[in-house]
């Protein structure tokens, strides 16, 4: 993918820019699939959790023991069914499950076959030297993106947490999820020992719901930022318009 | 600016959460929804031996309190006079697709071979509490009251009304033979109480807790659930859409 593939030739002179293939059809598929089932996810979780808006680690927890964290219930825009339906919540929940871990399992085995995870997901060591880093996240933080061809790969921070979406918070729901299964802590009981406890399982689901929520909020507003027709474009078509560089 | 972006996302919400509330009550969509269900049981049995045991646990690692839900008092008059005379005249009747009907009294039912376990309860609402269970295995009984090679099912009839409705429960014979099922008629080293199904009450460890029927009066071995109350297999099956399958 982030090999430069000039559609339109590069011109000479300060407003040199480039359209170059950015995204291939497996991460668009995947993207736009994910963003789907990953909200209907989250808001029928949401829904879920308003059963029982308390969490505890170990293997019980009920009401009469300590809970980490209570919170208000969930309001209704946020959830799916909109209003309290626990049966209608798992219903969805369930279903998309399915799709959720049908579509990661796949997009992750193709992009580890040709390559993708290893070229543009995983960060290089050398950009996760400090200094690097360091720079990465200045930018980031003064909203200066990346231009030019450094515009066609993945900026470091960019990579690091899609990374973690990918290979870290999304197998963690899942497991997580399949750890609050009776059925399933019986069929492979390491579930149980991994997470230590159904309970802690569910808490682990939680904080991983939780921040892939804060991924979605940071990547959508990073969208915005970094002019969201020419993203949102390369996210559909594929093709993307590399900023021209910045004239210091 | 930012008011036409609040209202375009706000309309957005809006947009989405009405859809998916009119998706929820399209009958088609439901129906794509609810096939989730047969896929996750099949899947589940596919992945793991039949007969996988739920963790049991140390005395230590049980629930300081075990909260009881749903009935905690059954209040139909019947149950009114097996409270009043300590369930002296209570009778389980094991019937319906069997050779030899079975009509046991109390202290029939734990003269027989006891099976005890501590196990952790897992509420749909998502909490949590680990017991003592004592009882006779179900397949002890179904064995003795000869099972019909054309039984599919086994239904338990309860003594409680949710809403003047009588609770009822079943589940197949992959779990009603199961080493773990059991009739309960102790609970944490006592005689089970009132709130927990007294006098006598179903355990089937790798489903969640309104799989565990309380207050059995009646266990029938069928060919279908299809004439049987509302034809779901269980009183929140049929009132709530919630999964007959309960194991996840």
């Amino acid at each position: 993918m982030n090999e430069l593939h000039p559609i339109t030739p590069v011109n000479n002179g300060a407003t040199a820019e480039a359209v170059v293939r950015r995204h291939r059809l497996s991460t668009r598929l995947w993207h736009w699939l994910s963003a789907v089932t990953v909200i209907v996810m989250l808001m029928s979780g949401m829904m879920i959790f308003n059963a029982h808006p308390r969490l505890y680690w170990g293997q019980f927890g009920a009401n009469l023991d300590p809970a980490w964290l209570e919170l208000p219930q969930f309001p209704g825009w946020a959830t799916i069914p909109s209003t309290y339906d626990l049966a209608g919540a798992r219903r969805w929940h369930l279903a998309f499950a399915w799709v959720l871990g049908a579509t990661l399992v796949g997009y992750l085995l193709w992009s580890l076959l040709n390559g993708h995870l290893r070229r543009d997901i995983v960060p290089h060591r050398r950009e996760l030297r400090p200094r690097h880093l360091w720079q990465d996240v200045k930018d980031h933080a003064r909203l200066r993106f990346p231009t030019g061809a450094a515009a066609a790969h993945y900026n470091t921070l960019q990579k690091l947490s899609y990374a973690v979406v990918l290979l870290l918070l999304l197998p963690l729901l899942i497991l997580s999820g399949l750890a609050m299964s009776p059925a399933m802590d019986a069929a492979w009981p390491w579930l149980l020992d991994l997470f230590m406890g159904r309970q802690s399982a569910r808490s682990v689901h939680f904080i991983c719901a939780a921040l892939i929520a804060a991924f979605i909020l940071v990547h959508v507003l990073a969208v915005l930022l970094s002019g969201p027709i020419n993203e949102v474009r390369s996210m559909i078509t594929g093709r993307y318009r590399l900023p021209p560089e910045r004239t210091r | 600016m930012i008011d036409r972006r609040r209202l375009i996302l706000g309309s957005g919400s809006a947009l989405l959460l009405g859809g998916c509330d009119r998706l929820n009550g399209n009958p088609v969509f439901r129906d794509v929804l609810r096939s989730a269900e047969g896929l996750t049981m099949r899947a589940g049995r596919l992945m793991s031996d039949r007969a996988a045991l739920a963790r049991e646990f140390g005395e230590a690692d049980m629930s300081p309190v075990f909260r009881s839900n749903g009935t905690r008092l059954p209040d139909t008059a019947p149950y009114g006079r097996h409270l009043a005379d300590g369930f002296a005249n209570y009778r389980l009747r094991v019937d319906g697709l069997v050779a030899r009907p079975l009509s046991l009294s109390l202290a029939q039912i734990r003269a027989r071979p006891i099976r005890a376990q501590i196990t952790r309860h897992d509420c749909v609402e998502g909490w949590s509490a680990i017991g003592k269970w004592h009882g006779v295995p179900l397949g002890l009984l179904l064995k003795e009251a000869s099972l019909s090679t054309r039984a599919r099912f086994v239904v338990f009839h309860c003594m409680d009304e949710l809403g003047g409705r009588p609770y009822y429960e079943s589940i197949d014979l992959v779990d009603a033979f199961h080493p773990q099922t059991i009739l309960a008629w102790g609970m944490n080293n006592r005689v089970l109480d009132v709130p927990h199904g007294a006098p006598l009450r179903l355990r089937v460890e790798r489903q969640l807790g309104y799989k565990h029927a309380k207050y059995v009066e009646r266990i029938e071995a069928v060919e279908s659930l299809a004439g049987i109350h509302g034809g779901r297999g269980g009183f929140w099956e049929d009132s709530g859409d919630y999964e007959w399958y309960g194991g996840i």
